[in-house]
């Protein structure tokens, strides 16, 4: 656990920062930008996924594992967040033709 | 030996028994069972009454039955509190009660909702016992509002003639403008006194000195509760509406019980009013004003019951003046021989327009008293008892009244020995007009059935020698009224009259003999009359303006139904149209605007949420970023 630690350390913290702002913002521009759903629920992990990697960095640094707790509270939210997002995916391909966001454009007024 | 307590509790508790069993159970009763058992339980209640009567001992006993209201300091007990009053008022009640519902059995046995009326009148008997026997002012409350909804009732109980309910609307809404009066005189003698109980508050007031402005301001207004209840001026025009209703509810309600009820709240809290010095004159001149007003106008009456109704009002009125010089004995005294000899003539009036089939007028009656002897006769008593003829009852109170009125004020004695002359006038009108000359209608008059004349005989009696209840000294009497109730009411003033006995000798003739000459004044035009005057708008001025009731409702349309009338208008075309109505239907109208430029917002295009959301998120971020 040690070593984890101080091969996290080696890289300074701002790297992380930029690294973490630069996949959170790919995501953002995926998700809005581009209409294959699939594609948005991938943009909507990357996002989730570069918090993940500022929370680890940040607890490695402070010597506080309670990021580490709150990464795996993370991941499990994602994951079940991505299944209820491949399913209404699913149920689109299946009623609708194709898989792009535009379509799902009913619930209004 | 049952406690007096109980005996106390079951007076009223046996004619609500009886309203809500016939009101419950009025599609299953037949009309005699509901009248028999309507009848058999107030008739048990004037047996409870006179049970408690000869078993008093003169004080004054508090029958506490629960705690009612406590908040904060306001403790009210629902309580009875019999005394020699109470008791008295409660053998009224139920006595004349008894007979009346008697009475109604023969008189409304031909009506489809007969088990209703007689639930209705139970519920009245229920509501005046309440009204009589209370302990306090707010107990009495619940009766005096309890009369009014069953006089509301009773009076409109023919509902399908529009004029009957107006009748009953009119009554209602003139005894509410009295009613205001009644609360705010409890709110105020409340404030002062902290208590709502008879005794206590008497027993405070007399530390108060004569003329206290706040005793003044809350006898006031009690005295305008009372004009509404006893049809007093300003507010009797009520009263001779209230005819509407069948004849034995005139009978019991607006002759014999309700309307007294006004005369027994000031004789309870006699010693308020005995520290008013104000009010009382207001209410002696308030009395003999109402006294001269009914004598007038019910001269010029046509419908019997009209004539009656009229009579009632004049009565009222001499209560009032005795209650107004202190004489509060004698008020009570002419209470009494006016619940039986009102109440009598009212009967005597239903037997007569049983007899002839539902006719009123006077004008279409005439040579009745061979064809309904018994009526005849016992009518014959009534209106000698009115008109104060010695020895029958309302010689003895009638007399009372004026003696003690002399000793306070000769003037008002002037005046109500004048109206004394004009009710022997209207009252012998009515008699010859009914029962002399010839029959001027159509129909085939007949006595009525037993059930209906017998109660008229009791009465009878009961007006011939009531009088010996009270028989002043001078006739070697003891006042044996005035004694029983001394222990209730503070005997003061004018009880104590200074009069010698050759003045009440010399009075008593006075007036027996003006009353003496008018009835032979009367025998002389009404007495073999086969003609009779027209309407009012064919007689000469003066006449008229008394024949149409001295314009009094006339006044009141033009004084307050037409100014009340524009006010709504104005109300209506400024206040609704103008101003209610735009900022009610104006904010839906607002709402309804700006959802729907909102709506365009919910586009359902997935991508445009999401953006709205990173949109939301970034603010969010920005506003805790740059506010910290």
């Amino acid at each position: 656990m040690d070593n984890v630690i101080t091969a996290i350390r080696v890289v300074p913290l701002e790297h992380y920062f930029f690294l973490s702002f630069l996949l959170f913002s790919i995501g953002m521009a995926g998700a809005l930008l581009r209409r294959n759903i699939i594609i948005v629920i991938m943009c909507l992990e990357l996002m989730l996924n570069s918090v993940n990697l500022l929370l680890v960095a940040l607890s490695a640094f402070h010597g506080d594992p309670g990021g580490q707790v709150m990464v795996f509270f993370i991941m499990l939210v994602a994951a079940a967040e991505v299944t209820v997002g491949l399913a209404i995916l699913v149920q689109l391909k299946r009623n609708a033709d194709g898989v792009d966001i535009n379509q799902l454009n009913r619930l209004k007024w | 030996m049952v406690s007096a307590d109980l005996l106390a509790t079951l007076v009223p508790a046996l004619p609500l028994l009886g309203a809500l069993s016939i009101g419950f159970g009025r599609r299953k009763l037949s009309a005699n069972a509901a009248g028999g058992l309507a009848t058999a339980l107030v008739g048990l209640s004037f047996v409870c009454s006179l049970l408690l009567f000869f078993g008093h001992d003169g004080g004054t006993r508090i029958v506490h039955l629960f705690n009612w209201i406590t908040v904060g300091t306001m403790h009210i007990p629902f309580a009875f509190q019999v005394d020699s009053l109470s008791l008295w008022m409660m053998l009224v009640v139920t006595g004349v009660g008894t007979l009346i519902h008697a009475y109604s059995i023969g008189y409304m046995h031909n009506d489809p909702r007969v088990a209703t009326f007689f639930a209705q009148l139970n519920l009245f008997s229920f509501a005046m016992l309440l009204l009589v026997m209370g302990s306090n002012f707010l107990v009495t409350f619940i009766g005096w509002e309890g009369v009014g909804i069953c006089s509301y009732l009773l009076i409109g109980f023919w509902y399908t003639n529009p004029e009957y309910n107006y009748a009953g609307r009119k009554a209602f809404v003139m005894n509410r403008i009295g009613d205001v009066g009644m609360v705010l005189a409890m709110a105020l003698l409340f404030l002062q006194f902290g208590t709502l109980n008879y005794t206590e508050v008497s027993a405070q007031a007399a530390n108060f000195s004569p003329g206290n402005p706040l005793l003044v301001g809350a006898t006031l207004l009690l005295f305008l509760g009372a004009t509404g209840k006893s049809a007093q001026l300003p507010l009797l025009t009520w009263l001779p509406d209230a005819m509407a209703g069948p004849t034995p509810v005139s009978a019991l309600i607006h002759a014999a019980t309700m309307v007294t009820a006004g005369i027994f709240l000031v004789v309870r809290s006699s010693v308020l009013f005995e520290l008013a010095p104000y009010t009382q004159d207001i209410i002696l001149w308030v009395g003999v004003a109402t006294a001269l007003f009914g004598a007038t106008v019910g001269l010029f009456q046509n419908d019997i019951k009209k004539v009656l109704a009229y009579s009632t009002v004049s009565q009222l009125g001499y209560m009032f003046a005795a209650l107004g010089v202190g004489a509060y004995s004698a008020g009570m005294f002419h209470v009494t021989t006016h619940a039986f000899f009102k109440a009598l003539l009212f009967l005597g009036a239903g037997s007569v327009i049983h007899a002839l089939g539902g006719e009123q007028d006077i004008r279409k009656m005439g040579g009745l008293k061979n064809t309904t002897r018994t009526t005849y006769l016992t009518f014959l008593i009534a209106t000698l008892a009115i008109a104060g003829i010695p020895p029958l009852s309302g010689f003895f109170s009638k007399d009372g009244i004026l003696a003690s009125t002399f000793a306070q004020s000769p003037l008002a004695y002037a005046v109500l020995v004048f109206a004394a002359m004009l009710t022997a006038l209207y009252m012998f009108r009515l008699l010859f007009l009914t029962f002399f000359g010839t029959y001027r209608g159509k129909a085939h008059p007949h006595e009525s059935p037993a059930i209906m004349t017998v109660p008229l005989v009791v009465l009878a009696v009961l007006s011939a020698i009531g009088g010996a209840l009270n028989i002043p000294h001078v006739f070697g009497g003891h006042e044996w009224l005035k004694q029983q109730l001394a222990t209730a009411v503070e005997a003061v003033g004018a009880e104590h009259l200074a009069l010698s006995a050759s003045t009440e000798y010399l009075l008593m003739a006075l007036s027996t003999a003006l009353v003496v000459l008018t009835i032979w004044y009367a025998w002389t035009i009404y007495g073999k009359k086969t003609t009779l005057e027209g309407e009012p708008a064919d007689m000469p001025l003066p006449k008229r303006l008394v024949a149409k009731r001295w314009m009094l409702d006339e006044l009141y349309a033009a004084v307050f139904e037409k100014p009340y009338g524009w006010l709504s208008r104005a109300f209506f075309s400024v206040g609704e149209t103008r101003l209610a109505v735009p900022l009610t239907a104006g904010t839906g109208k607002a709402a309804h605007s700006v959802a729907e430029w909102m709506r365009k917002l919910q586009s359902g295009n997935t991508s445009f949420y999401l953006f709205g959301m990173m949109l939301g998120v970034v603010v969010l971020l920005l506003f805790t970023l740059l506010s910290v």
